[in-house]
């Protein structure tokens, strides 16, 4: 049995969108022209139950997508096709009756040559049925095998194998522009066209994007290449473009943009199950745009999960992307219990002027941290990576100040000079 | 509406008079304040060395420990992320924003992560800012996010050296640095530890929470 997707009408733009959209149904699918497709149904009834059913689901896909789509079901490709064109909503032709359904469409949905269809017209033939019905002698002697070609499809009756294409696997939008685009505002209403279509192609096959690659052609005759990596599989075409918006602002174009090129790397959509007991984590595509806006608002290189470099240098550290904790993923965390010290830093290390007579300071005086050493542990010295340029020897002490404050303060001893290094609150 | 549902209705409409609350596993703390409100805005202010940031660390052990999601705002990028390692903390589960010294960034970033959704804990770290710079932060602010967190099972947590916030902070805790503790002779001597009190400003609370924090090196 085969099945033929029609919709009348179709936007010129979104006629690549009709094979994919089939090929979420079956593997065998046959752009047979450029507002219909048919589908090579067998085996396909396990998977979806009934002809009707699969019929249907067609249509509610179709409709997913927005279009008002007419689907027919039949035991030959042109009998599917010209029930598809002739006949609304979904129509399935039992086995054997393709001549009496097909009977009352006019030829037109056939779509003959020009000549023969003024010819047909001329003999009054204007139903399928009445085109059946005459002999097809006569006509082979008047019409030739086009003729009988047709007078068969007019009986439903053709038979011919279908020819599948492979949908591509790059799901790739572009658009050249007419006038350069030199302005954010007008690329992003551009763009806000392009993942929606990409989103529609990608709704159609079933996946998700993984990776956004923006390729913009300047004016200039440079490229502008951007690629936004997904924390998870996303599909949403609101949420793209205000992530396009912000990585373009943070790195906008040297020049007017001419042309662009926005791909997706896909991926099956995510599918979560929470747990009833498990705390809520933030939605990654609630977060993935909350990272975005904050690094446009801090900074790229001062948002993320801190990370301690294997390095016994202080205060050594990378900050890496954060990524929602999965359920269960921090299992390990310690239970709380018991706390200790903790050390605030000033970043950069306060410049002080330090009283130390015998090495042990005494008076300490930094921006904001100023009084006499009540109490002092050092020194402690820590030196490391001799061997570069940025290497360290230092003495700390740990000092409490007759004003109040517990600080840690050292002396750099290969660049010289005291520093407050942060204090334990 | 049947009779036979007016006690659902009534039912539906119930809401736990105290919000829920985070025990932060400092025992006098938790015993007199209940623990951190969820859903509010809880203040931390005192003068540096008084145990503000070890409080926060206390309530960030105690969120990640029930597998909750935390976001550090850090107005002066004051944290030590060795301290919170040290501590037991699992810094993967920790959004860490570093402002850079700029109040008003700071503000922007926490109203952004209130509203994200899903944080179990955030913190607004502005204990280091100058008390010129934090005049100038409108009371509106506060409203905001407290509006912004209200509702939701999230806790909202700011840290700052005076109290700023006002009417918007369900808990209001004044921290007071309490004494170093040293050991070893006097010219060996070394810092094993500090004890500090969190005094419940609101609501009033007669007494004060202590607790030692001991140094990591003590432990």
């Amino acid at each position: 049995m085969f099945a033929c997707l029609h919709v009348p009408g179709l936007p010129a733009s979104q006629q690549a969108l009709l094979p994919e959209c089939a090929a979420a149904f079956s593997p065998k699918v046959e752009p047979t022209a450029p507002d219909a497709v048919t589908l090579a149904l067998e085996g396909l009834e396990r998977l979806f139950g009934s002809l009707e059913k699969l019929a249907w689901a067609m249509a509610q896909r179709a409709a997913d997508l927005g279009w008002e789509a007419r689907v027919a079901v039949a035991s030959n490709p042109d009998a599917a096709l010209a029930a598809a064109r002739g006949l609304p909503g979904v129509t399935v032709i039992p086995a054997g009756r393709e001549a009496e359904v097909l009977a009352p469409l006019p030829v037109a949905v056939l779509e003959p040559a020009p000549e023969i269809a003024e010819t047909l017209a001329r003999w009054g033939i204007r139903t399928l049925g009445e085109l059946a019905a005459l002999p097809e002698r006569g006509l082979a002697e008047r019409l030739g095998s086009e003729g009988v070609r047709l007078q068969k499809r007019a009986r439903g009756a053709a038979v011919r194998a279908l020819a599948p294409v492979a949908a591509p696997a790059v799901l790739e939008e572009r658009l050249e522009l007419e006038h350069p685009a030199a302005l954010l505002e007008p690329l992003l209403f551009l763009l806000a066209r392009l993942l929606e279509q990409l989103c529609r192609r990608l709704q159609a096959r079933g996946l998700a994007a993984l990776e956004l690659r923006l390729h913009l052609d300047l004016e200039d005759g440079g490229e502008h290449l951007r690629v936004y990596r997904l924390p998870v599989p996303m599909r949403a075409p609101g949420a793209f473009l205000k992530l396009l918006r912000l990585d373009l602002e943070a790195h906008p174009p040297r020049a007017a943009v001419r042309a662009l090129r926005l791909s997706a790397g896909p991926a099956a959509p995510r599918s979560v199950q929470h747990g009833l007991f498990v705390p809520r984590a933030p939605e990654p595509e609630k977060l993935e745009l909350t990272l975005a806006r904050l690094a446009a608002l801090v900074g790229e290189d001062r948002v993320g999960a801190p990370e301690l470099l294997d390095t016994h240098r202080p205060d050594a550290f990378r900050l890496k992307r954060f990524r929602a904790g999965e359920p269960g993923r921090f299992a390990g965390g310690r239970r709380a219990g018991g706390v200790s010290l903790a050390l605030r830093r000033f970043r950069p290390p306060l410049p002080a002027r330090v009283e130390a007579p015998e090495g042990r300071p005494r008076v300490v005086l930094a921006q904001g941290v100023h009084g006499r050493v009540v109490e002092a542990a050092g020194p402690w010295r820590v030196s490391g990576e001799w061997w570069r340029t940025e290497g360290y020897w230092r003495e700390e002490f740990d000092v409490a100040l007759a004003g109040g404050g517990l600080y840690r303060i050292y002396r750099d001893g290969l660049r010289g000079g005291w520093f407050v290094e942060g204090s334990y609150d | 509406m049947p009779a036979c549902l007016t006690p659902l209705t009534t039912a539906a409409r119930l809401r736990p008079s105290e919000p829920l609350r985070l025990p932060i596993g400092l025992p006098e703390f938790d015993r007199l304040t209940g623990g951190l409100p969820r859903g509010s805005l809880t203040e931390i202010f005192g003068p540096p060395s008084s145990g503000r940031t070890t409080l926060l660390l206390a309530a960030l052990l105690a969120a990640a420990a029930s597998q909750q999601t935390c976001a550090l705002v850090d107005a002066t990028d004051a944290f030590d992320p060795a301290s919170a390692a040290q501590a037991g903390f699992p810094l993967d589960r920790l959004l860490w924003i570093r402002c850079g010294g700029e109040a008003e960034r700071a503000l922007r970033a926490a109203d952004r992560v209130v509203n994200a959704g899903g944080f179990g804990l955030v913190v607004l770290d502005l204990a280091d800012l100058a008390p010129r710079i934090l005049g100038r932060i409108p009371p509106l602010c506060w409203f905001r996010l407290r509006r912004a967190v209200e509702g939701t099972p999230a806790i909202l947590v700011v840290a700052t050296p005076q109290p700023l916030t006002g009417a918007c902070a369900s808990l209001l805790v004044e921290m007071k640095g309490g004494r170093a503790h040293w050991a070893g002779a006097p010219n060996a001597r070394l810092l094993v530890g500090s004890a500090f009190q969190a005094f419940p400003r609101k609501p009033v609370r007669a007494e004060a929470a202590s607790f030692q924090a001991p140094a990591r090196w003590a432990r």
